[in-house]
């Protein structure tokens, strides 16, 4: 029988009532009296120095409060990056500039040139069009190989084009040893194409300014409103904590695109201040395309060296890792922290080493993306191991599993000890729910219909609950990654909780709620939470890395512990008992082997109208904050399956089936889970088979639409039948208190591979030799595979 | 948008006199125009709107059999109403989606010519009269590649007429982001012959594949279809090359045929 409440119910999400009736607020519905707008000029050239900005008849059009360029931002910090990756020769990488508006250059198609504030946004269009540019145009910088050859340079007072050459994991003599003494050698080469995370809501900033009190506030479509009060405060334009406020309202999604701080933000924050007058800005869909943070983009060499049974013994990579223009705010740590420290997936393999080259091109940025590193380093990773069974005649299920790390906790070669799992179960459940066994005879009736039927499997290991700040500090962040809760219980014993995770989707306002009704026994719908303002919540680091539950709502547990034994104290005192004896059960504090029990509310009332009441022991009030530092990441892992039909003469790819058998330790919300997996998997499909960023090759952004960017439909998806998450294997992380893991990126890790492995698959059933295809598996790519 | 006045005449009329003045622009269903506008990539002085006009609407059978669809009907009419000719009602229904399908007209899209639209390819393959304000014109003269048609400045289409063929199908491959024709081929089988209509693919816009209606004239099966046509002159952009939409449209020519009903 299913709870109905507390941890392990499947309570709707009440958040869910405003957002499909349309009383969200989002930062687009935020207005302050008299504000102004700002429209961007951004740069239609990849690459080109900036000669002059004439902005004199600009200036003069109606509307027009002030235009800004680079020249105001002299002497204004630029923006941070978060992390510093030091080199395999011990060098710090080499780190540019990145101004608020472009100071000398431009170096990417967006790069903002001037910023036109205006009493409407028309008005600001209109002189921005008016603005004179005299730009010399540069040679672009976009591939990567011919990148770091030599030719033009994105940043002149850098050495060159590289941002650092990063090794990691295993000794090269120990690696090269294995290689030398392998049966098997299996090669691959592959692309990690470019991504755009395309959230629903696109980017949006209002700058606040109040000269009465000298107080700037930003509201912003942020993941992590202290992250950016810190960032932007400190570095970009000198604001003290306490005069500067950020606020990420209702935010329409983010895919980690929204974790970065932005110009835009800075820009906005600065001008209200200059203007004395709110400054808002609204990014159009184009505006998106060409200034959020891309993802992915990896072009990789693997390597995996089987021994005479078929066990791995060696993985080496070698990656080219595109940071676009500019660093923008994690972008160093996700080829190699968050990618090299998963290259070991869910094998025992004894030696990985992953070399990564991170290169500077005049593209958008590129920067985490949902799963970040970890989807990059999934792909890679099964795709050889699949190549390999195909190269050996093996199954591929049977090869994973013989290699399988089954003894926990595990130290791996590349720096992470994963502290539980069983990847036996959740292939075991695989392989019940897409009836392997049954796959031969689907095949034949897809046969019998002109198709090429594939099935596709595959493995992953993730590192969530991000993450251990000591850990993390030596690994190069230039920040803390734990998180922080308060729990106010009020007297009417309705509670608050003021939390640092940011709800964008993720549903925190119904999960968050079900652990504390759940630890104290009352009715969950007595429990708010309270997120995304910094004025009101206490210093945590918001929502990315499917880090919120594991951490902050650690932090949720600790803060709720402290409530229990403050609330017990007040209990004894009133029911005349001894401390240890009391009890909370269902909301009710008793006296062990009594009937004696006062509820909660009462004790609460106490707490804050403390007329009979220990006060010479404790404090009145309840009211506890915990932070919660993670003491290692955790690490969710699953096996995933789908089958495809390929049209021979056309070569589209129908997926047909879709299952994914996820070991996420203890679940909070089911319901909710299996949301975050569905969605998840539809973008890692997206990835596979449709989404592609691409530019071409003088730098222009040629997907800089939806006409051109295809994302996931509904239709592109299997049908609810078909399409089965499960979560019913679970190994609880052995370190939090709630012995989660998190779930929030798991799909879009899981399940490119597994797409792609079921259409090599596929056409390998069709006698056609072919080793690979690129993402996205586009309808052409697989005809010219199958056609040579 | 750059600032433009608007007029919205009841009358075919009022609505060519109203497209006299000096940088007017006609709008139709609005779903080429408005994103164009919104862009700041058209700057008209006047917009006429063409919604309001009752005689350019509505779907019915001519006396000569034809099938009469008025300029300003829009897609989810044609699927709805148009039932004397299915392979045209199943075309309008798979344009777009349900909102462009509710705004976006047949005069729209055929005095756009888009050469990736699916309309044209109806039209062409089908041997219609664009009738305008003007006069008539007959399909085979309208469309003079992409973008680009016998329209006169400030010319309206008030009505399309379709001869209803013995058998007809429009299969369309779809560009995954667009979901525009990548290649879209419209056969029709009338008592005369076979007219094979191919749009998405060419960059001289829609086409007749001559072949194809040969040996298709002579026997009307799919096995009939010949080989693929070169990539020579064929789209090649982000989503497919000249070579793969030529390969789409013997595939696709084949399905329709087979299709046809």
């Amino acid at each position: 029988m299913p709870k109905d409440q507390g941890i392990g119910a499947s309570t709707k999400r009440r958040e869910d009532v405003r957002f499909l009736t349309g009383a969200g607020n989002y930062t687009d519905d935020i207005n302050v009296h008299g504000q102004a707008y700002v429209h961007f000029l951004r740069s239609d050239v990849a690459h080109g120095t900036i000669n002059g900005i004439n902005t004199s008849a600009a200036e003069g059009m109606p509307g027009v409060v002030r235009i800004f360029t680079g020249a105001d931002f002299e002497g204004v910090g630029g923006l941070p990056c978060g992390w510093q990756v030091t080199d395999k020769n011990g060098e710090p990488m080499q780190e540019p500039a990145h101004p608020v508006l472009a100071q000398g250059k431009v170096r990417h198609v967006g790069d903002p040139i001037a910023a036109v504030v205006a009493d409407s946004l028309e008005e600001a269009r209109n002189a921005a069009e008016a603005i004179e540019l005299d730009i010399t145009e540069l040679d672009p910088v976009v591939d990567m190989k011919a990148a770091v050859a030599g030719g033009a340079k994105v940043h002149d007072d850098l050495s060159s084009n590289l941002c650092y050459d990063w090794q990691f994991g295993s000794e090269t003599e120990a690696v090269e040893k294995a290689f030398a003494e392998a049966a098997h050698v299996t090669t691959l080469e592959l692309v990690n194409q470019r991504m755009v995370a395309n959230p629903m809501e696109p980017r949006v900033a209002v700058g606040d300014y109040s000269r009465a009190n000298d107080e700037s506030t930003l509201y912003t479509t942020s993941q992590n409103p202290h992250v950016i009060r810190l960032l932007m405060g400190a570095f970009v334009l000198g604001i003290p904590e306490h005069k500067l406020r950020v606020v990420a309202p209702d935010v329409g999604g983010g895919f980690g695109t929204k974790i970065f701080h932005y110009a835009e933000e800075a820009f906005c924050t600065f001008a209200a201040k200059a203007c004395n007058r709110a400054v808002k800005w609204t990014a159009s869909r184009s505006e998106a395309f060409m200034s959020d943070a891309h993802g992915r983009d990896h072009v990789t060499t693997i390597k995996l060296a089987l021994d005479k049974d078929n066990n791995f013994t060696a993985v080496h990579t070698d990656t080219y890792a595109n940071m676009g223009a500019y660093l923008s705010t994690f972008a160093p740590s996700v080829p190699t922290w968050l990618h090299g420290t998963l290259m070991a997936g869910n094998y025992k393999t004894p030696n990985v080493q992953v070399n990564v080259k991170a290169v500077f091109t005049t593209t958008v940025p590129v920067d985490a993306y949902r799963g970040a590193g970890r989807p990059e380093a999934t792909f890679q990773l099964e795709r050889v191991i699949d190549k390999a069974a195909r190269e050996l005649g093996l199954d591929p299920i049977a090869l994973r599993r013989q290699n399988f790390v089954t003894q926990f906790p595990y130290a791996t070669p590349v720096a992470v000890e994963y502290d539980t799992g069983d990847y036996h179960a959740t292939m075991d459940k695989m392989e019940e729910l897409i009836d392997v066994k049954g796959f031969a005879a689907r095949r034949a009736e897809s046969e019998k219909r002109g198709k090429l039927r594939g099935l596709g499997i595959n493995c992953f290991i993730e590192a969530c609950g991000i993450a251990p700040s000591n850990l993390v500090g030596q690994l190069g962040a230039r920040a803390g990654l734990y998180d922080a809760a308060t729990v106010r219980v009020n007297a009417t014993g309705s509670i608050s909780v003021m939390v640092g995770a940011h709800s964008h989707g993720q549903g925190h306002e119904t999960a968050f709620p079900q652990v504390v009704a759940e630890m104290l026994g009352i009715d969950e719908n007595m429990i708010d939470i309270v997120h995304g303002d910094s004025s009101k919540i206490p210093f945590g680091m918001g929502t990315y890395g499917s880090r919120s539950i594991a951490v902050c709502g650690s932090a949720m547990v600790r803060a709720t512990e402290k409530i229990i034994n403050k609330a017990k104290k007040i209990a004894s005192h009133l029911l005349e008992a001894s401390e240890a004896d009391i009890e909370l059960k269902d909301g009710q504090f008793s006296v062990a082997g009594t009937d004696k029990s006062v509820a909660w509310g009462d004790v609460t009332l106490a707490a804050y109208v403390p007329h009979n009441y220990p006060l010479e022991d404790i404090e009145p009030g309840l009211e506890e904050t915990a932070f919660y530092d993670p003491a290692n990441f955790t690490y969710p892992a699953g096996a995933y399956a789908c089958e495809v039909e390929v049209d021979p003469d056309t070569g589209a790819v129908d997926l047909v089936a879709f299952v994914s058998a996820d070991d996420f330790g203890n679940v909070i919300n089911p319901m909710i889970v299996e949301g975050q997996v569905h969605g998840g998997i539809a973008q890692g499909i997206g990835q596979a088979l449709l989404e592609n960023c691409a530019y071409d090759e003088n730098g222009q952004l040629l997907s800089a639409s939806y006409m051109d960017y295809a994302m996931p439909r509904a239709d592109d998806l299997p049908n609810m039948a078909n399409y089965r998450v499960d979560h019913s294997c679970q190994t609880p992380c052995t370190h939090n208190p709630l012995g989660v893991k998190g779930c929030g990126e798991a799909g879009a890790i899981g399940s490119p591979p597994t797409v792609i492995n079921a259409i090599v698959d596929a056409l390998q059933s069709g006698g056609h030799k072919v080793d690979h295809i690129d993402m996205p598996a586009t309808p052409q790519r697989v005809w010219e595979a199958m056609n040579g | 948008m750059y600032s433009f006045d608007m007029e919205s005449p009841s009358t075919v009329a009022d609505a060519a006199k109203a497209l006299g003045q000096d940088e007017a622009q006609a709008l139709g269903g609005g779903q080429t125009l408005i994103p164009t506008l919104k862009q700041r990539l058209a700057s008209p002085s006047v917009l006429v709107s063409l919604a309001g006009i009752a005689e350019m609407k509505g779907v019915c059978t001519a006396d000569d059999g034809s099938l009469a669809i008025g300029g300003g009907t829009t897609h989810a009419t044609v699927a709805a109403e148009a039932g004397a000719y299915a392979a045209l009602a199943a075309l309008a229904g798979n344009i777009g989606d349900p909102a462009v399908r509710n705004r976006g007209t047949i005069g729209g899209s055929l005095a756009n010519n888009d050469p990736s639209a699916c309309y044209p390819s109806a039209a062409l393959g089908s041997g219609a009269t664009i009738v305008t304000n003007k006069r008539e014109i007959a399909a085979d003269d309208y469309f003079q590649g992409m973008f680009a048609t016998a329209l006169d400045e400030g010319e309206i289409i008030t009505e399309v007429r379709f001869p209803v063929p013995e058998k007809a199908s429009y299969m369309k491959f779809e560009q995954p982001a667009s979901r525009f024709a990548l290649v879209g081929v419209f056969v029709a089988k009338y008592a005369d012959g076979v007219r094979v209509a191919v749009t998405g693919a060419s960059e001289e816009g829609v086409y007749r594949w001559s072949e194809a209606e040969a040996a298709l004239s002579a026997n009307f099966s799919a096995d009939a279809v010949p080989a693929a046509p070169s990539g020579d002159g064929m789209i090649s952009d982000l989503h497919a090359s000249g070579d793969y939409r030529a390969h789409l449209v013997g595939v696709m020519t084949k399905r329709a045929v087979a299709a046809a009903s």
